[in-house]
């Protein structure tokens, strides 16, 4: 799957309240959800964000509770994919359980990129483009049975082959 | 130790870290935050059974009792789903706690076991010598359909506490101090066992206080050896037989942090962040608006225990306002049966109801754009207890007790 974008920019340790604060977990609509997204961590965001823009962060984003509603706020904001440098494990599956395209990369693209800057990204193979001047950064391809579950769509998507298999 | 416990569920001979295996799971937990997306999800399966009724638990616990009208149509959401598909583990409210006081209390959790909660503090139970994790709500879902969850191995870092621990100084201060040290990321996909003479002769609910904040380390579980002091806890509680699993002599571990923490103070984390530790005296003269004691991290009958040997006699002092909030119904019968609930209302704290309230900015005690906490609870994010712009410090029992009669944060000898 490729993806181009334009990014937002985050540093280290974004956590869920930051993502999607508690006082927003009564409903589980993504697209209500999205309204508060990021709220904490940069008020512009719910409101500015396009459809297909990326979010581009630093180390173990996603941390703290294990809230799925903070992947589905991103997913309901639209966000194309999330590229981090690390990620906290339960943000982690759960991206990969909705099917939100996430990318680990290790080059520090917060202080490389500029806000609003294009890449390109090509999930299967793991690579991502700066569209400016074509720089391009790896990224390790997701393990085959986490792309089995996005192929599929997602966990739920999964487990309902699997059950008609059982069948 | 947590390979052998994939290996088992996973029906291999052994496993490494690294390794991705699908297991089956002895339990699996649901809250009404998680919940619900859960069932959402699980409905779109078409199935008209669980994969086992008395392995799922379902307590609503988060914005209980209900906060407001969405609230309370999440609880109900656990309500009807558990008297469909006959769940025999449903928790009402006024026989609900904390879910991750309430799991250890009523005997859901063996040693050697594979549990999943969708609820990152999930990891809380390894202090018996579960494997224990967090998940999200599809990976719940899931596991109520099938009963597996998939996972790779961890590897595992040794935190091995030497000496004896001074006055005032419990399980809180030591797993503070742990991610003071390593940072959040410092166990990033990683288990944490606790081990050593200190861990030894800490009682089971400090060791479940220190497994409890394992996640805020970036940690997969948190693991802690079952010994004679988790046998007997285990007693009379537990519901079925179980196979406690031990490490190996020469286990292989990624890393070993030794601490001796003979002298060690109470720890404080200052906002934003868990790793942000201090000891006590560095926190000196900060005014607090709110004291916090309970959630999952520090609800329990030591913990109240604790506070109340600090709050005899005193009151709380007339700038700050202290809440009280005992995990579990059995730990408020306790606490009332021993007179702390008595010390605490003469004190002029309020005492609430189990809920996870305000240790997540629910209910029951959000802050006002200002205000400062310092709370017993697990996290101090930003916004984390309410307003953007409020702050919440992170302690133990005793220091939160001393700084609500101080208005500020002290060292529990400071009003003793």
């Amino acid at each position: 799957m490729k993806l181009e974008g334009r990014t937002w920019l985050f540093g280290d340790n974004i956590d869920t309240d930051a993502i999607i604060p508690a006082r927003y977990l009564t409903t589980t609509d993504p697209v209500e959800l999205a309204r508060f997204c990021m709220e904490d961590a940069d008020p512009r965001f719910a409101g500015q964000v396009r459809p297909g823009d990326f979010v581009v962060a630093g180390k173990n984003f996603g941390c703290g509770s294990s809230r799925e509603h903070a992947p589905l706020a991103l997913k309901g904001a639209g966000v194309g994919c999330v590229i981090a440098n690390s990620f906290a494990q339960i943000f982690f599956r759960n991206a990969v359980n909705i099917g939100l395209p996430i990318l680990e990369c290790e080059a520090d693209l917060p202080g490389l990129l500029l806000p609003g800057e294009i890449l390109q990204i090509d999930l299967a193979r793991g690579q991502i483009v700066r569209l400016a001047d074509g720089r391009m950064f790896a990224s390790p391809p997701l393990p085959s049975f986490m792309q089995e579950i996005i192929k599929y769509g997602g966990l739920i998507e999964c487990v309902q082959a699997r059950l008609k298999k059982m069948d | 130790m947590v390979e052998k416990i994939l290996a088992r569920a996973g029906g291999k001979e052994r496993v490494q870290p690294g390794d991705l295996l699908t297991v089956k799971i002895d339990l699996a937990l649901g809250n009404d935050v998680t919940a619900p997306v859960a069932i959402k999800e699980f409905e779109r399966l078409g199935l008209d059974r669980v994969f086992d009724p008395e392995k799922i638990v379902l307590v609503p616990d988060h914005f209980t009792p209900n906060r407001d009208i969405p609230s309370a149509e999440q609880a109900l959401a656990l309500r009807r789903f558990s008297s469909r598909y006959g769940l025999v583990h449903y928790f009402e409210v006024g026989r609900m706690g904390v879910e991750h006081a309430l799991l250890p209390e009523q005997g859901f959790v063996q040693p050697g076991t594979v549990i999943i909660g969708a609820d990152s503090h999930t990891c809380t139970y390894g202090a018996l010598g579960a494997f224990a994790t967090g998940v999200g709500s599809t990976d719940l879902a899931a596991a109520m359909a099938l009963g597996e969850a998939w996972f790779k191995v961890p590897a595992t870092m040794r935190f091995v506490y030497n000496g004896r621990l001074p006055s005032w100084v419990g399980g809180k201060d030591l797993i503070l101090f742990t991610i003071g040290k390593i940072g959040v990321q410092g166990a990033l996909y990683r288990a944490m066992e606790f081990c050593g003479p200190v861990i030894d002769q800490l009682t089971i609910d400090g060791r479940l206080t220190m497994a409890n904040m394992v996640i805020e380390a970036g940690g997969l579980c948190g693991y802690i050896q079952p010994d004679q002091a988790t046998f007997d806890y285990l007693k009379g509680r537990t519901r079925q037989p179980y196979q406690a699993v031990y490490s190996d002599h020469d286990a292989v571990y990624a890393e070993t942090y030794t601490f001796d923490v003979s002298s060690l103070q109470p720890q404080v984390a200052f906002p934003p962040s868990p790793e942000n530790v201090h000891p006590v005296g560095e926190a000196k003269g900060i005014q607090i608006d709110q004291v916090v004691i309970g959630s999952c991290t520090n609800g329990r009958l030591d913990d109240l225990r604790e506070a109340a040997a600090v709050l005899k006699g005193h009151k709380v002092h007339p700038r700050t306002r202290l809440l009280v909030i005992p995990a579990t119904q059995w730990i408020y019968r306790q606490a009332m049966a021993e007179g702390l609930l008595d010390i605490f209302i003469e004190a002029e704290a309020a005492i609430s109801t189990p809920t996870c309230g305000p240790c997540l900015g629910g209910h029951m005690g959000i802050l006002a754009g200002g205000e400062r906490a310092l709370a017993t609870t697990n996290r101090n994010f930003t916004g984390r207890m309410g307003h953007r712009d409020s702050e919440v410090y992170l302690c133990g029992p005793a220091v939160a007790a001393a700084s609500a009669v101080a208005g500020e944060i002290v060292h529990p000898e400071e009003v003793l």
